[in-house]
């Protein structure tokens, strides 16, 4: 609850026009991308600075109020659901690109800048910003910072966290800090960059973030593979990085998610096949020349029945789109999608893929696999309907399965979207009860009054899966 | 209170569930919504926040107060989310349910009853009184009253873009031009098709021009053209402000009016309605009576550009003086009736065009039916953006497809005060080329 007193604060630091907490208002940022979760917020506040934002959070530190940051809501964790009220903390004004250092190769950026926003302008200027999450048009890159996200890009290049050095933060106390900077070597002290970087909001406010850029890389090649056997697709994907190749991407879809994105974006992808395997490699033209025929024939002898390298770049972009619509192609076929993340050590990959399609088949539901195959990174998606509650238990026990099998394949329970509500009961199954503990040592040390996004990473309770309604 | 209540059985009782659960609040959306970005990032003025608010009044986690009006009002019906809604979220059919729920509920002060009621219920279902009106206009524009109302400077009373608006209005055709309309044409070529044109109330009256053009272009690719007379207004206009009920009228009359002529398309020449009318299925779907038959019109439906271009138009070797000419999408031509590139390849195939794309041509000019004229600011705010971007092009010829949207291009360019650029229908520079091709080409055939 925000009393009348504090609400007149919150309007005297950023004007009435950035403080919003009418019904419809509060409403529209009751929710992110996460399906099945809806919370209103008590107010709405899109600070200018972060003066601002010191300001805003030692009202709520002070007056025990949830504050929740919240990019353009894209994540898949329930990260940016107000699950507890409080405020949502909107970056909308906190927009800009500061600076594009081309002598030390670094942006510095403020949280609210879109990802694809930042992608071209570094382009612009011949440099580049690898991560590239599915929904990066309209994700924002404090969003990324915050999340951790990953990308297609990544088997290579890496996540967001690759590349963040620097960071300007305000901790629960409404102190202003800054972390890590321009240099390539730094040691003094701990490393609190990587620290917020996945934290999820919950132990500050992220408003300036220096990322590292890299050169754009000279050339890029774009190739698909086919076959009519998914552990094949899946067993090209481990020989191809036990060759020593590591492309820039190797992106894997089956078929029924095959079937859906070429009925949504109609590129003449091919359906009858079993999985696809989508790779890309970019560098010099003569190596990746030399890895794009290596891979081609790593394919061939796995048994794929098709390779074929894309002709044009369009022929390229055209097959890039259709792998970054799988997730929301999915959701033509029911009402509801549920999408997770689980990841596994590349070497893995063959036996989670069939571990899959056992569950699915146990419980009875439908779930399309598709994802960063190369990194060990798949997106088991469930097509469902909120309102047959019996199915929708099979879906849950069914993705239980899947993380327990991750698990013990030596993999995690997200590999790139986060903890969020989602995912917090099953956190303890990856971290243990003492890597547990220890998490919350530093959630207590640096927001001990639990006003930063809280509710999420740490659960309530171990494992049993929290599913709101509507 | 006690009408929000009945507004809100209305939104459960009426409203597409399976739609509004469709959406994954992916957030696709936003990046091409107007109102979202000149709205300074709101969600409430974008298409998922819009769809989320009628989710939550379904729901009954919130009245469908004012707010919720504003935010789904202010929506320009461009309909730019829903080919970049990778769960094909129908999301014009919910605006439209929604809005006609609260139209049927919202007591409008008396001067604004009048008005929706003259426009909707007494003007544009009566193809003889838009004549009438648009005669009107030609008195005003040709009888001296206007150059007298612009030197006594009578227009600036009216609001700022109204005045600008009185400019840009083209020179209207008299009573007798209006009265005088074909019923049937013959192809002025080797015959390929039997077409019937939708003439459309605007297009007949005050652009009554781009019609006999329109149907020019048509003979001459080898259409054989019907020109029922019985056809009425498309409704659009009634559909997308609530009038639900009154479209559907108009709609089974353009299905009487069309159905039995035995041809292979229906072609249109303004984006708005041809978008309305290849929806007629959609807004028909629960008549037993009436279903069956909106299909088969539906499936009839095409836009000009597409038939120039089946039959071949754009092979003609056409020429034009140079110039740098650039197009800007119709909205509802693009989102729905999926026509893009059909406009663009006619334009690139006349010599001596140079086409510039200009950034964000896919993006609403604001005119929006008549959005420019409720929600002016909005409206302004979307045009000046649109207008930055024609003028990064250097285009001189700005061509449009739909004229809500080439009267938008017409108040942009006064606005913005641009005296070497022009904004035309697709179908006048076509026209244009073919005479000047003409012209250029007979002097030869003489002495050769």
């Amino acid at each position: 609850m925000i009393t009348e007193r504090v609400k007149q604060q919150f309007i005297d630091i950023v004007g009435a026009e950035n403080y919003d907490d009418s019904k419809a208002g509060r409403l529209v940022y009751s929710y992110d991308a996460t399906p099945n979760f809806q919370s209103l917020p008590d107010a709405v506040i899109a600070p200018r600075n972060t003066k601002e934002v010191s300001d805003i959070v030692k009202i709520c530190n002070e007056e025990r109020i949830p504050i929740v940051p919240r990019g353009s809501g894209t994540n898949l964790c329930a990260g940016t659901c107000p699950t507890e009220g409080g405020i949502v903390l909107l970056f909308k004004h906190m927009n800009r690109i500061l600076e594009i250092d081309e002598e030390n190769l670094t942006v510095t950026v403020q949280p609210g800048v879109i990802t694809l926003d930042l992608i071209q302008a570094v382009e612009a200027k011949g440099l580049f910003y690898p991560p590239d999450p599915s929904s990066m048009k309209i994700s924002t890159i404090g969003g990324n910072i915050n999340e951790n996200s990953g990308g297609l890009r990544g088997l290579k290049y890496g996540v967001t966290r690759d590349y963040v050095m620097g960071l300007e933060v305000v901790l629960a106390s409404g102190d202003i800090i800054r972390t890590g900077g321009k240099l390539a070597k730094d040691v003094a002290g701990y490393d609190l960059t990587r620290l917020f970087v996945g934290s999820e909001g919950t132990l500050g406010i992220i408003t300036e973030a220096t990322l590292k850029l890299i050169p754009m890389p000279e050339t890029k090649q774009t190739m698909l593979a086919l076959y009519e056997d998914l552990e094949a697709a899946a067993r090209s994907v481990s020989t191809i990085i036990a060759n020593k190749i590591i492309p820039t991407t190797l992106e894997f879809l089956d078929q029924p998610t095959l079937q859906v994105v070429e009925s949504f974006v109609n590129i003449g992808l091919p359906t009858d096949v079993k999985a696809v395997l989508l790779i890309e490699q970019d560098g010099s033209k003569e190596v990746v020349a030399r890895d794009m025929e290596a891979m081609a024939r790593i394919c061939r002898e796995q048994r794929a029945i098709s390779v074929q390298v894309a002709k044009t770049e369009e022929e390229a972009n055209n097959l890039r789109t259709a792998r970054r619509s799988a997730l929301s192609a999915l959701a033509r076929l029911k009402p509801t999608t549920i999408l997770e993340d689980a990841t596994v050590p590349r070497s893995q990959i063959a036996n989670m893929v069939k571990a899959i399609n056992d569950i699915a088949q146990k419980y009875n539901v439908t779930i399309c696999t598709f994802g960063h195959a190369g990194d060990g990174n798949l997106h088991p998606t469930c097509p469902t309907d909120v309102r047959d509650k019996d199915e929708l238990h099979r879906v849950e026990q069914a993705f239980e399965d899947i993380f327990a099998k991750a698990i013990e394949l030596g993999g995690t329970i997200t590999g790139e979207h986060g903890v969020g509500v989602m995912k917090a009961p099953y956190l303890e199954w990856k971290l243990g009860k003492e890597g547990i503990a220890a998490m919350k040592a530093i959630k207590q040390a640096l927001d001990p009054n639990n006003i930063m996004n809280p509710g999420k990473v740490f659960a309530k309770s171990t494992r049993k899966r929290v599913v709101v309604t509507r | 209170m006690k009408n929000e209540q009945i507004m809100q059985q209305q939104f459960q009782a009426r409203m597409n569930e399976d739609e509004l659960l469709n959406c994954m609040r992916c957030g696709f959306c936003l990046p091409t919504c107007p109102t979202y970005i000149e709205s300074g990032f709101q969600e409430s003025h974008s298409p998922r926040g819009r769809i989320a608010l009628m989710k939550a009044v379904v729901d009954g986690l919130i009245e469908p107060d004012e707010d919720v009006e504003r935010s789904l009002q202010l929506c320009l019906g461009c309909r730019a989310c829903e080919p970049v809604c990778p769960s094909g979220v129908r999301y014009g059919h919910l605006l439209e349910e929604a809005r006609d729920i609260i139209a049927q509920h919202k007591t409008y002060s008396p001067i604004v009853r009048f008005i929706r009621h003259l426009v909707f219920k007494q003007l544009f279902p009566y193809p003889k009184r838009m004549r009438i009106a648009t005669a009107l206009l030609g008195f005003y524009q040709r009888s001296g009253l206007q150059s007298f109302a612009r030197k006594l400077g009578l227009l600036r009373l009216l609001p700022n873009h109204l005045a600008t608006m009185e400019k840009v209005l083209p020179n209207v055709p008299t009573w007798k031009e209006m009265n005088e309309r074909p019923t049937h044409v013959e192809a002025l070529a080797p015959r390929k098709r039997r077409v019937a044109f939708f003439s459309g109330c605007l297009m007949d009256t005050m652009f009554m021009d781009i019609n006999d053009r329109t149907m020019k272009l048509l003979q001459l690719a080898g259409c054989d053209i019907v020109i029922p007379e019985a056809q009425t207004c498309c409704g659009a206009l009634h559909g997308h402000s609530g009038e639900k009920a009154d479209a559907k009228t108009l709609a089974k009359r353009n299905i009487e009016a069309f159905e039995a002529l035995n041809v292979d398309y229906i072609v249109t020449n303004a984006g708005g309605c041809g978008a309305f009318l290849i929806e007629y299925d959609h807004l028909l779907k629960d008549d037993p009576v009436w279903a069956e038959r909106a299909k088969a019109f539906v499936a009839k439906i095409k836009d000009v550009s597409v038939i120039l271009v089946e039959l071949g138009f754009h092979h003609r070797s056409l020429r034009l003086p140079n110039q740098i000419v650039t197009y800007q999408d119709s909205c509802h031509l693009r989102n729905v009736m999926k026509t893009a590139s059909e406009p663009r390849l006619l334009l690139q195939s006349i010599a001596g065009v140079e086409f510039r794309e200009m950034k964000d041509a896919d993006r609403c000019c604001g005119s929006a039916g008549i959005y420019n004229i409720v929600h002016p600011d909005m409206s302004m705010q979307v045009l000046d953006y649109k207008m930055e971007q024609a003028k990064q092009t250097k285009a001189t010829t700005i061509v449009t497809a739909n004229p809500g949207c080439l009267l938008q291009m017409k108040l942009g360019i006064e606005r913005e005060g641009l005296a070497n650029v022009r904004a035309v229908h697709l179908v006048d520079l076509l026209f244009e080329a073919v005479e000047a091709t003409k012209e250029a080409t007979e002097p030869m055939k003489q002495t050769g």
